[in-house]
């Protein structure tokens, strides 16, 4: 399989990555390049095989429900783009 | 100076033989000469450096002075640094000071070790040569032509360059190990779970792992002492007892099995450091392992399998650089969604947009299952290859790198060929479990060759023991750069 | 054509916990902006999520109350969008394996049972809050609200019309009230419900295309969005239209839905399990020991309610519409030994006069003793229904007990029928012409001469005894 221009667009679009034509098509070479030696995967029969997901078998644990953080907006917000009133500002939403 | 052990520094700085800021401005120093070579620093700062170094000699005064207080070291631009410009190797956090301290940098704080600075790395630690960075490529000290490796190409240059002690690396892929090889230097990745990610820009969540890079196995044991121990803000951190690293470094090897996977030594692995390989088990015969052949089977599909799980994690850990909160936003836009768009088009390099991209196809809808879901399960295959081959071997043995050092630019155009160097490194990331890179020669062109040690689950003690015994008879890793003085 | 309406409901309910789901950042509602947004919550590089114990427990319990499966391992997986209330740019919700699966709950529509299936009850992060005021045609973001801790609870499609949708909301309102994993405030949106509605001729199996109408915030917004949907959607097949899946907004000022234009472009969320969070595993003597901590539930106090007071199924539902009304009607029937008497109380006079005051039960001037005792008074013939009212209103007050009250106001049903044969005696002497009038065969004179008796008597006359007696008087 391989992905074409479009394919190329449309996951640069949920990733939100701005993709000209000439980024979108020299992407799809590479893109394609590096498919080709991840299918090397695809012909392993894998069936009853668990996924793992972890490099431990451990279960979460889990925290006491207690308040434990101080406020601090300052900090945060002086390395903001853009604040006012304590709040992040971000071009309209529109919902 | 500049040679001596993180022990012998500690021993000098505990008989007040010299202070902490005596030895920092020392390093600095040098920093400052080699630095405009070798490029393995991101950020300098000499007067936060120098405040650290003073508070370790008041440490001292106040006798609540560790082992290791008082010894700078450098940490990788990847931990998060309060109050330090924290950019992980990319344009998009080229403004981002720190507003808190990763629990590896509180931990080098309380047993009050300064940092000398923050190296430089691959973006977004996605790289094996240390060309992705916004700061620009770090140049091989043995070669300044040549690269590195990555993703940890700033600490392993800076140690190799005797620009500081020790460093610490992060590697979710063989990111220690690899640089480590390619540039004469000792650096270790521990059991996933012992270090802490907290405040650790994540690359892979599920890969990523802190470790030292040093001169030698004792010097990692030592820092490892530090770096390891259970943080209750990562869910991934385990809480086990405490151990000490140093504990079995003299113990004797006579009767250790040492696994050599074949495939660790089929095509595709320079002549020379097949050579350097086979001598260093020649080495360990002699000082009484034993070596054991097993089989990693499953270990060519390593490959494949990182490059769809890395990138899926790497394609979701990296949405929150959006241009709202902090770091880079772009300046013209039209609406939200082309802010989103634009800010994330030039904040990040071209490495890491094609990672994301990847991550992003392989989980999107209808590819999940043949790619993602697939790389799971195969991913559990290579880790039941290892625990089968634990059951023959003590230790599993092999080269580090397919091949030395390559030069700047050589590669950097071919994104397979540059994933391919993290063949051997990646099958330990993929099970969780601790690899060593340690050097055992030099190649025709007088380039170091890294011998890599893979142990068990929490086996760091006896990986160390063996790298420490081969260095007790070997001098590999005392050579050092000519030509940097 | 004869069209069936389909509609399903998923809930969101903040969790009441002190503590946000992942951080140690406060909950509380109100704060200044993003002051309680900490490192984790405003996903600073770095930072990494730790779950909440409560948070779980309180998923425990609702499995528990709502007898469904508790998935003994369950997992956290991220779901992956861009938007500016989501830090980092993706929710960790759940999704292969949330920790309850397949439970139900009973509701009433005009006395009609009817179970709805819960099919899902997963664990997820709250997003913040955009503010669309103006600033500088830019939108505000507040981060305080993200990483709450939610269980999003999924109905079945089992409701057939907005009663039922209606319905099946309020009982779960007041079961996630009533077992303390959620304060129920719809105002501040700790209860917020989507509804997929569809509709289909009558008689066909497969469903009609759907359409979700998004945060809902009250049970009146509910059922009219509800209404207004399926009446477009019938119109718009009637028309020869076909219904596109989409994602609205109801607006409370037209009554109508109208499509959200962020939601028009579909979404590949690329869900996958999280790696920062491990399976969580719910241990046998921790689903134990929740189980023991549950409260009576509403459904099996409803059924005890009926069988030992002898209420009916509608009364046992509004009896039981919180665990504190239900406690005061239980206290009051005690009391009084008049279950009957005491439910038309709590029901009627005592529910009017607290909503009048936008009082909460629990902070009701009459106590379930006080009421108890009112309703023994009328019980025992000393108070008339009327009287009984005065009473109230003198507890209401704070004027004292029930007896002192009576005793003060004079308020006691006469029962010296001396007393009140003077004053019938002397109401026919003053009302002659009245008395002509009922023996000329006019009953509406009878009615005129009782109602002066309880005039004369300041209502204290029981007013069997004052019928009795005129009769025998007139004949």
């Amino acid at each position: 399989m391989s992905l074409s221009t479009d394919d190329i667009k449309r996951i640069a679009r949920l990733a939100r990555i701005e993709i000209d034509d000439a980024q979108a098509q020299a992407t799809q070479g590479q893109l394609n390049t590096i498919f080709g030696l991840i299918a090397a995967m695809q012909a392993v029969n894998t069936t009853g095989i668990a996924p793992m997901a972890h490099a431990q078998e451990v279960f979460q644990r889990l925290r006491e429900d207690a308040v434990t953080e101080a406020d601090r907006r300052d900090a945060f917000q002086a390395i903001a783009p853009a604040v006012e009133n304590g709040l992040y500002l971000v071009p309209r939403v529109i919902e | 100076m500049f040679e001596s052990s993180i022990s012998t520094l500690a021993a000098r700085l505990a008989a007040k033989d010299i202070s902490s800021r005596e030895l920092a401005q020392a390093w600095l120093d040098r920093i400052g000469a080699l630095n405009p070579v070798i490029n393995a620093f991101i950020t300098v700062d000499a007067d936060k450096t120098l405040a650290e170094a003073a508070a370790a000699d008041a440490m001292r005064v106040a006798g609540t002075a560790g082992p290791l207080t008082g010894v700078p070291v450098a940490h990788k631009d990847i931990f998060c640094t309060e109050g330090w410009l924290t950019t992980c190797g990319s344009k998009m956090l080229h403004n981002f000071v720190a507003p808190y301290d990763a629990h590896v940098i509180q931990r080098f704080k309380a047993a009050g070790l300064p940092s000398l600075g923050k190296t430089n790395m691959d973006e977004f630690a996605m790289g094996s040569s240390n060309e992705t960075s916004f700061y620009g490529a770090v140049k091989n000290p043995w070669d300044v032509a040549r690269v590195p490796g990555g993703s940890s190409g700033g600490a392993a240059a800076c140690v190799a360059a005797r620009m500081a002690p020790a460093a610490t690396g992060t590697d979710t892929g063989g990111s220690i190990r690899q640089p480590a090889a390619f540039t004469g230097i000792t650096g270790l990745k521990p059991t996933y779970g012992l270090v802490s990610r907290y405040g650790m820009i994540a690359f892979a969540s599920s890969l990523d792992q802190a470790g030292p890079m040093a001169k030698s196995a004792e010097d990692c044991a030592l820092l490892l002492n530090v770096m390891t121990g259970f943080d209750p803000n990562d869910s991934t951190s385990l809480d086990r007892a405490k151990e000490d690293y140093t504990r079995d470094l003299d113990k004797p090897l006579a009767g250790v099995r040492v696994g050599l996977p074949r495939e660790f030594f089929a095509a595709g692995l320079d002549g020379t450091v097949a050579a350097a390989v086979e001598t260093a088990i020649g080495e360990l015969k002699k000082l009484g392992a034993i070596p054991v052949d097993i089989s990693l089977a499953n270990s060519r599909l390593a490959i494949p399998v990182y490059y769809v799980l890395a990138p899926a994690e790497a394609s979701s850990n990296l949405s929150r650089f959006d241009g709202v909160r902090y770091g880079h936003r772009a300046t013209e836009y039209a609406d939200l969604d082309d802010m989103y768009a634009k800010t994330r088009a030039q904040g990040f390099g071209a490495e890491v947009k094609r990672r994301i991209l990847i991550g992003t196809y392989v989980l999107s809808h209808g590819y999940y299952d043949a790619y993602y879901v697939q790389a799971q399960k195969i991913r559990r295959l290579i880790a039941d290859d290892f625990r089968e081959a634990f059951k023959a071997c003590d230790l599993i043995l092999g080269p580090t790198t397919p091949g030395t050092a390559f030069r700047i630019g050589e590669i950097s155009d071919d994104p397979v060929q540059m994933y391919l160097n993290d063949l051997y490194t990646i099958p330990a990331n993929l099970a969780g479990l601790p690899g060593m890179s340690l050097p055992c020669g030099f190649d025709a062109q007088g380039l170091p060759i890294g011998l890599q040690l893979v142990g068990n689950y929490f086996d760091e003690a006896r990986m160390l023991n063996v790298a420490h015994q081969y260095q007790r008879v070997t001098d590999w890793h005392t050579r050092r750069p000519e030509g940097l003085q | 054509m004869k069209w069936e309406t389909v509609i399903g409901l998923e809930v969101h309910t903040q969790l009441a916990t002190q503590s946000k789901i992942f951080s140690g950042s406060s909950t509380a509602f109100g704060a200044a902006p993003n002051t309680q947004a900490s490192a984790v919550d405003i996903a600073l590089p770095g930072v990494l999520p730790v779950l909440n114990r409560g948070a779980v427990e309180c998923a425990i319990r609702f499995g528990l109350a709502v007898g469904a499966t508790l998935n003994r391992v369950n997992v956290f997986d991220r779901k992956n969008y861009f938007y500016p209330d989501l830090p980092k740019g993706y929710q960790i919700s759940q999704l292969a394996k949330p920790i309850v699966e397949h439970g139900t709950l009973k509701i009433a529509v005009d006395d009609a049972e009817k179970t709805i299936r819960i099919t899902r009850a997963h664990l997820e992060e709250d997003a913040g809050k955009s503010l669309h005021e103006d600033f500088h045609g830019m939108t505000g973001i507040d981060l305080n609200r993200a990483g709450t801790p939610l269980l999003e609870i999924v109905s079945e499609p089992d409701m057939r019309s907005s009663a039922e949708a209606v319905a099946y909301a309020r009982a779960l309102h007041t079961l996630v009230s009533w077992i303390g994993i959620c304060d129920g405030n719809m105002q501040e949106g700790s209860f917020r419900v989507d509804a997929n509605v569809s509709v289909r001729p009558v008689g066909q199996k497969e469903f009609g295309t759907r359409r979700e109408i998004k945060n809902l915030n009250s049970f009146r917004f509910l059922q009219q969005a509800i209404d207004y949907e399926i009446r477009w959607q019938i119109e718009t097949l009637e028309d020869g239209g076909r219904i596109q899946q989409a994602t609205v907004l109801f607006d409370p000022d037209t009554g109508a839905t109208r499509m959200m234009r962020s939601k028009e472009e579909a979404h590949d969320y690329r869900y996958f399990p999280d790696p920062d969070l491990l399976p969580v595993k719910l241990d046998e003597s921790w689903i134990e020991a929740v189980r023991a901590a549950l409260p009576e539930l509403p459904a099996a106090m409803q059924a005890r309610f009926q069988k030992d007071y002898g209420v009916s199924a509608y009364d046992a539902t509004v009896l039981t519409g919180s665990r504190a009304l239900a406690a005061y009607f239980e206290a009051a029937a005690q009391k009084s030994g008049q279950p009957k008497l005491a439910a038309n109380w709590v029901m009627g006079e005592l529910s009017a006069a607290l909503n009048k005051a936008e009082l909460d039960i629990a902070a009701s001037p009459v106590s379930a003793a006080q009421l108890g005792a009112l309703v023994n008074r009328i019980q025992d013939g000393t108070l008339s229904g009327k009287l009984a009212k005065q009473v109230f209103e003198g507890l209401w007050e704070g004027a004292g007990e029930v007896d002192a009250i009576i005793e003060a106001r004079g308020l006691k049903q006469m029962s010296d029928s001396g007393e009140l044969e003077a004053i019938v005696d002397a109401v026919l002497a003053a009302n002659q012409k009245s008395v002509e009038e009922f023996r000329a065969g006019k009953d509406k004179a009878f009615n005129a001469l009782v109602g002066q008796v309880m005039k004369a008597s300041h209502g204290r006359a029981n007013p069997a005894q004052v019928n009795e007696l005129l009769k025998a008087k007139l004949q």
